[in-house]
């Protein structure tokens, strides 16, 4: 197996604990792992991404090259974009689309919801607002983590424990609220898959 | 034993270090090299052995400390970025002089692109020019294994041993097969020859003899590293020289192996035997580097009349910022056309949407409050002039506040704003962090309180190194002392707590400090809000 994904966001929003648990997980599946991560200025407030590989095989790069992404995995619809010329013809785009505006001149949205739709394999929907609905508003991005996780050859349950292992420092009930939440966000990304 | 781990670049050099016997680390925050001295800093082994961790004021009396350890012979290592190489010049080119007893490393991080950074600055220049040995790890396990293997390349030439990494492979994690046990730590010894150790000019000529010897020696050691290979292949029709990380990104286009030979280089000095190999066996070469081109400049020296070179110099490969696979790709594509595997097709479009996102001060920072008044103050004058510095007040350059008119190095604020005060400008305002103030902006206040210059110096105090992610601070608590001690006037030195609600005060204060004739220090305090945040979490509020 190899999977390669590009994690995006906004400085803070908390695409590196995605890609941790994903990282813990493959390590505990025997499978080789690189992740690349930004850190330092542009962790404040600006855009971030990580670029995570996973595969059965050994990995050259730490970065990937055009084209070669097998997902997109964002907490934001414009940045969700950013990366396309990264992603395969046959790769898929997971995001939020909830916009995280800290900027002035952030692009109209119906031009953003217009060009996901046009990128073909898209898993979309409000993961702030689905967050909030089960009453676990920090969790956005275990709910991406779910809503990814039908696209990574990894079992769910190797994921949760991870889950479970990354933020069980915190107590029980934050790791409830996360283990809920990746649940959430992947029923939701299993249905929207189901009707394409 | 061994045991798979999943480790940052960073961290993976750190534990090999306190696997190999470390006994003190030395450092100052930097990006991309922070994570290095926080892993020692978290182990529990560095922890039960009391492996020092503390961080320094700077990079020059991290270094210094680091080599104290190495004189009593125990192992050492100092952390940086690159440009904190420069801050620590001075002691480090004379550590080559010097040499190391215990087994020291210099772990320095460039960061090609400036992810976080104000230049490209490749550190394998320094290490030629003060004939110190350098290695370059290409992935994460060889980053771990090399801090071992430097420890003993220190201590059998006898001299420090520079680390270098770089931003991709300092923050990029991936597992790494790391030893059970640690080593036992080196016991107290000195240097059998103590004369090269006190730098007068009659030691010094003999050691610089000395030095210039042994710099062969290490050269011979370089032909025979195992981290340097020639990977022969078939086709000689080309033959590519790659160091550290770039070889990944060569590997990363050829999963079934590189047609052409190779030459992988991780240790200097430069093995020269093998690069003639490569060069006598192949029609033509081509550097691949990431960084500047050191090895590519060495290999056309001043006459460069020999056989075809190619690279970064004459942009086959791409001059600035850092690789990666598409850059290798296309640096090739431009020699080798017909290399069809390399062509991509039906490559998605960049979007056409997007806009650029800068990043930008925290909500609720300190920093801000600072910036709107003064911008407020400065609105009068005719061409006031705002000196920066480096940590996340830089940011105060960009909107909204568009605030800084310079930013240099680490304390230039003070020392800048002195001399256009000097020039004549008016207002001249230094805006500084308290951890650079004690870094390199206490000597240049010196300076500044010693001719009462024109100016007022802003001390933007968030109780912490903010920018690398919230290290303490070494001034945390006695900034006020400090300025007082180094014989500031008491009614020039003023302190206000950087708050909305004080936004009128903060006005007046910066108004009056302005027109007041002389100098005049604001420290403006604020816990950042990042750091803050975190205590909340996990210790309550803070009761100081």
């Amino acid at each position: 197996m190899k999977t390669d994904i590009v994690l995006a966001g906004v400085g803070g929003q908390g695409i590196l604990s995605v890609a941790t648990i994903l990282g813990v997980a493959a390590l505990k599946e025997s499978l080789n792992i690189k992740q690349a991560e930004v850190h330092g200025m542009s962790q404040r407030g600006g855009d971030v991404q990580s670029n995570l590989r996973i595969s059965s095989e050994p990995i050259a790069s730490d970065l990937i090259p055009t084209g070669k992404a097998d997902l997109i995995l964002s907490l934001e619809p414009m940045e969700a974009l950013r990366y396309l010329p990264l992603l395969s013809r046959e790769g898929w785009i997971v995001t939020s689309t909830a916009p995280f505006v800290n900027i002035p001149n952030y692009p109209d949205m119906s031009s953003i919801e217009a060009e996901l739709k046009g990128a073909g394999n898209v898993v979309a929907f409000d993961m702030e607002a689905m967050a909030k609905a089960i009453a676990s508003p920090r969790s956005v991005n275990m709910i991406l983590l779910g809503a990814a996780s039908p696209f990574i050859e990894m079992e769910t349950a190797e994921i949760e424990a991870a889950i479970a292992g990354v933020f069980s420092p915190k107590g029980e009930n934050i790791v409830e609220a996360n283990i809920k939440a990746f649940r959430a966000g992947r029923e939701e990304a299993l249905s929207q898959i189901n009707k394409k | 034993m061994k045991t798979k781990k999943l480790l940052l670049g960073d961290e993976a050099l750190a534990l090999g270090a306190i696997n190999a016997g470390l006994s003190g680390a030395y450092g100052y925050p930097g990006t991309p090299s922070t994570e290095i001295m926080e892993y020692v800093q978290a182990s529990p082994v560095a922890a039960e052995r009391k492996i020092h961790s503390h961080w320094s004021s700077n990079e020059k009396t991290a270094y210094e400390e680091a080599l104290g350890m190495s004189y009593a012979g125990k192992r050492s290592i100092v952390t940086m970025k690159h440009v904190g190489l420069n801050a620590s010049a001075d002691a480090f080119v004379n550590s080559g002089m010097t040499g190391a007893n215990g087994g020291m490393l210099v772990m320095v991080a460039d960061d090609p692109s400036m992810h976080s950074s104000q230049n490209e600055q490749d550190s394998r220049f320094y290490g030629d020019f003060a004939f110190i040995p350098v290695l370059e790890p290409s992935d994460q396990q060889e980053a771990y294994d090399m801090a071992g293997y430097g420890f003993e390349l220190s201590e059998k030439f006898g001299i420090p041993v520079i680390i270098r990494m770089v931003t991709r492979l300092s923050h990029s994690r991936a597992t790494v097969d790391v030893d059970d046990l640690p080593m036992a730590e080196n016991n107290i010894h000195f240097p059998a020859d103590g004369r090269q150790w006190v730098l007068m000019p009659a030691n010094s000529r003999r050691r610089y003899v000395q030095l210039l010897e042994d710099y062969d020696k290490m050269e011979a050691d370089s032909e025979s590293s195992t981290y340097n290979r020639y990977i022969d292949a078939a086709d000689k029709s080309l033959g590519i020289v790659v160091n550290g990380i770039a070889y990944n990104y060569l590997m990363e286009l050829f999963p079934q192996g590189c047609p052409f030979p190779v030459m992988k280089i991780s240790q200097y000095p430069l093995p020269r035997k093998q690069l003639r190999r490569l060069a006598a066996e192949c029609d033509r070469i081509l550097v691949v580097e990431e960084g500047q081109p050191f090895i590519e400049k060495s290999l056309r020296g001043v006459l460069d009349e020999g056989m075809k070179i190619s690279g970064k110099l004459d942009g086959t490969i791409v001059r600035t910022g850092e690789l990666n696979p598409d850059r290798v790709r296309e640096g090739l594509l431009k020699l080798r056309p017909d290399l069809n595997a390399l062509h991509l097709n039906d490559v998605r479009a960049a979007s056409e949407s997007i806009v650029a996102r800068p990043p930008s001060l925290c909500k609720g920072c300190g920093h801000r409050d600072v910036y709107q008044a003064l911008n407020e103050a400065l609105a009068n004058y005719e061409n006031p002039r705002v000196f920066g510095d480096i940590g996340c007040y830089t940011l105060g350059y960009l909107a909204p506040f568009n605030a800084l008119h310079t930013v240099l190095d680490m304390g230039a604020s003070i020392t800048m704003a002195k001399g256009a005060s000097e020039a004549g400008v008016h207002p001249a305002v230094a805006v500084i962090g308290d951890s650079t103030f004690t870094h390199s902006g206490m000597t240049g206040l010196l300076d500044a309180i010693n001719e009462d210059s024109n100016m007022l110096v802003i001390i933007s105090d968030n109780l912490t190194t903010g920018m690398t992610g919230g290290q303490e601070s070494q001034g945390t608590g006695k900034i006020e002392q400090i300025c007082l001690g180094l014989g500031l006037d008491p009614e020039r030195l003023h302190t206000i707590d950087s708050l909305p609600k004080n936004h009128d005060e903060m006005l007046a204060l910066f108004r009056n400090t302005i027109d007041c004739q002389g100098l005049s220090v604001v420290v403006s305090r604020r816990e950042c809000i990042q750091t803050a945040r975190r205590h909340g979490a996990h210790r309550g509020p803070k009761t100081q």
